[in-house]
């Protein structure tokens, strides 16, 4: 753990992108309570009320919305359904896909088949189709946008670990675990799930920048989260229609979001590299400027 | 290679299956059409007699019955909101994106080939670790976000582009740049790691060693190596804009598929949403398989047994 933080120190910025995402994480955690009464406090006067001034109170440093809410407070809100679904989805097409890639690379024959075949579809099936299904059909919320997302993140896991499993099951340490008795749930859980553990970890990471793009895609599109729940996306929608008056509606949050998945897919980049022991000496030179 | 290509025929006629049972079934969950399609103080009969027209009163089973035998005619059915076969308008609308979709691909690959190659040639160098943050902020850039701070920036700001439409080449510029910035970030990552790993191998080191131009060593030999992971990548980039590049066409009022099916979606026009997912992912599947020919040709390594 002190090594890895030494490691980071180096690197400025990586460093700078685990910073911004701990300040993102405060807003989610944080916000709320403390800014959540500003963040729906309307004021007639402020209505669309540029940004860059300090007349208003630091507040309304980003200017104010069409309602003459604070947007600064606003974004800092929206971070926990932000993070929150972007969190749920992972998590769970994790789990799910996991599991099932497991059983997959395991069982092989018709089980494998099926499980393939239907990873396909999903794979072939417009997400934007599931999403307005799923929204005509259940109460829109953030529940149903984390099972939209969550169900199209599904055969991203189930693949790759399925194909991780048929080499890992082929080991010597499998199979001397089965030749010593180990039924099918020990040998998956005990010892093939572990190995595939940093391979599942890799995907997340990666997966989290393109599921929070993916809820904001589809809240503005109007058929992800729905006012007044509130989150980035649906912020930069609803900032839309000021755009030729009032750009700092929509601008700031998209930059939240830009920001938020620029950190997300630095820092898991330099995890790679610090995790992978025949790159890892990579980060402790310093740059290399000079010719060869 | 004949084997090959049957099972993997065999196995995307399969999905395909599977897809068409999900579509129809899915699409007629978002609700009945009828109220959409009459006026508001429209009769009991007058509503009656338009489900009766389109069969919305039939069971589902029985709906889907005539489906799938009007769908073994290659027949669709009928467009609710344009009253044309639903087929057609799907082709209409198919050679836009198509046309979006190859531009922005070439440019992508092209593009990333050199950025990512020059990034590779010295591994976290200055030229590495700016073009490595910069494609990296290309590929967290949300589309939506960047086409309207377009939009705002070059055609209402400057006035050099049209804010959306389909008239003249200008009208292709801003479309394309937002659909390029997120494939052309991930192909450059996808380039710069495969070539690092190939520019360190033995047969790069005997290249060099034989005095082959650095230039040819690191566009010929290396690089032939290194595309495979690129085709993979590009491949998927390439389906996600076939698959309806939405945010972009929405946007900027593309008539291409994925406005044609979110239009359909919110028309409910269930012809129209499931000819539109078919045919599209038709084209995807073939494209995949095109994509496998492809490995086997620029790496003789790989067959297809």
């Amino acid at each position: 753990m002190g090594e890895t933080l030494r490691l980071l120190a180096r690197d400025k910025v990586a460093l700078a992108a685990a910073l911004f995402l701990l300040l993102v994480l405060a807003c989610a955690v944080f916000g709320p309570v403390v800014l959540g009464e500003a963040a729906d406090k309307m004021n007639l006067r402020q209505r669309n009320a540029p940004p860059f001034s300090l007349a208003d109170g630091w507040l309304y440093v980003l200017g104010a919305d069409a309602l003459g809410r604070s947007i600064l407070a606003r974004i800092v809100v929206a971070a926990r359904d932000t993070v929150t679904i972007a969190t749920l989805a992972v998590a769970l097409s994790l789990v799910a896909g996991g599991t099932i890639g497991l059983v997959a690379g395991y069982a092989r024959g018709w089980t494998e088949t099926v499980i393939m075949r239907f990873a396909d579809i999903l794979m072939s099936f417009p997400s934007l189709l599931l999403a307005v299904v799923v929204l005509y059909v259940f109460n829109p919320g953030v529940a149903t946008v984390v099972a939209v997302l969550a169900i199209t993140r599904l055969p991203i896991y189930i693949r790759t670990i399925r194909a991780e499993v048929l080499e890992i099951r082929e080991r010597l340490f499998v199979q001397a675990a089965r030749v010593l008795g180990a039924g099918p749930v020990r040998l998956i859980g005990r010892h093939i799930a572990p190995v595939t553990v940093p391979t599942l970890i890799t995907i997340a990471t990666l997966d989290f920048a393109f599921v929070m793009l993916a809820e904001s895609a589809l809240s503005f599109l109007g058929i992800g989260i729905q006012p007044p729940d509130v989150t980035w996306g649906l912020m930069v929608a609803q900032g839309r229609n000021y755009l030729a008056t009032a750009w700092w509606l929509a601008f700031f949050p998209g930059l939240a979001i830009m920001l938020t998945t620029l950190s997300l897919n630095l820092l898991s980049s330099w995890m790679r590299l610090a995790a992978d022991p025949t790159q890892r000496w990579r980060l402790d030179r310093a740059p290399d400027t000079g010719a060869r | 290679m004949g084997a090959y290509l049957g099972r993997r025929t065999l196995q995307s006629l399969i999905a395909l299956a599977g897809l068409v049972v999900l579509v129809f079934f899915l699409a007629r969950l978002t609700g009945d059409p009828t109220n959409l399609y009459l006026p508001l103080d429209a009769s009991l009969e007058a509503r009656a007699e338009f489900r009766a027209k389109h069969g919305y009163d039939d069971p589902f089973l029985v709906q889907f019955g005539g489906f799938l035998v009007d769908l073994t005619r290659l027949d669709f059915g009928e467009s609710i909101r344009k009253a044309r076969p639903a087929l057609d308008v799907v082709l209409e609308a198919i050679p836009t994106t198509l046309r979006l979709a190859a531009i922005t691909m070439s440019l992508a690959i092209a593009g990333s080939i050199l950025i990512g190659s020059l990034a590779a040639v010295r591994p976290r160098g200055i030229f590495d670790r700016t073009a490595s943050i910069l494609s990296l902020a290309a590929a967290s850039a949300p589309d939506f976000w960047v086409a309207i701070t377009g939009i705002l920036l070059f055609a209402v700001a400057l006035g050099w582009l049209p804010t959306s439409g389909t008239g003249t080449a200008l009208h292709w510029v801003l479309p394309i740049a937002v659909l390029l910035i997120r494939p052309f970030g991930l192909l450059v990552q996808v380039v710069r790691g495969a070539m690092i790993t190939a520019l360190s191998s033995a047969y790069v080191k005997t290249a060099r060693a034989k005095g082959v131009r650095e230039r040819s060593v690191v566009f010929v030999h290396a690089l032939r190596n290194a595309m495979l992971p690129v085709i993979t990548v590009a491949g998927d980039q390439a389906a996600g804009i076939v698959n309806g590049a939405v945010i972009v066409e929405t946007i900027f009022g593309f008539p291409g598929v994925g406005k044609l099916m979110i239009d359909a979606i919110e028309q409910r026009d269930f012809a129209v949403i499931q000819a539109a997912v078919l045919v599209t992912a038709l084209l995807i599947f073939v494209m995949n398989i095109l994509i496998d020919l492809a490995y086997a040709m620029i790496d003789p390594r790989v067959r297809h047994g």
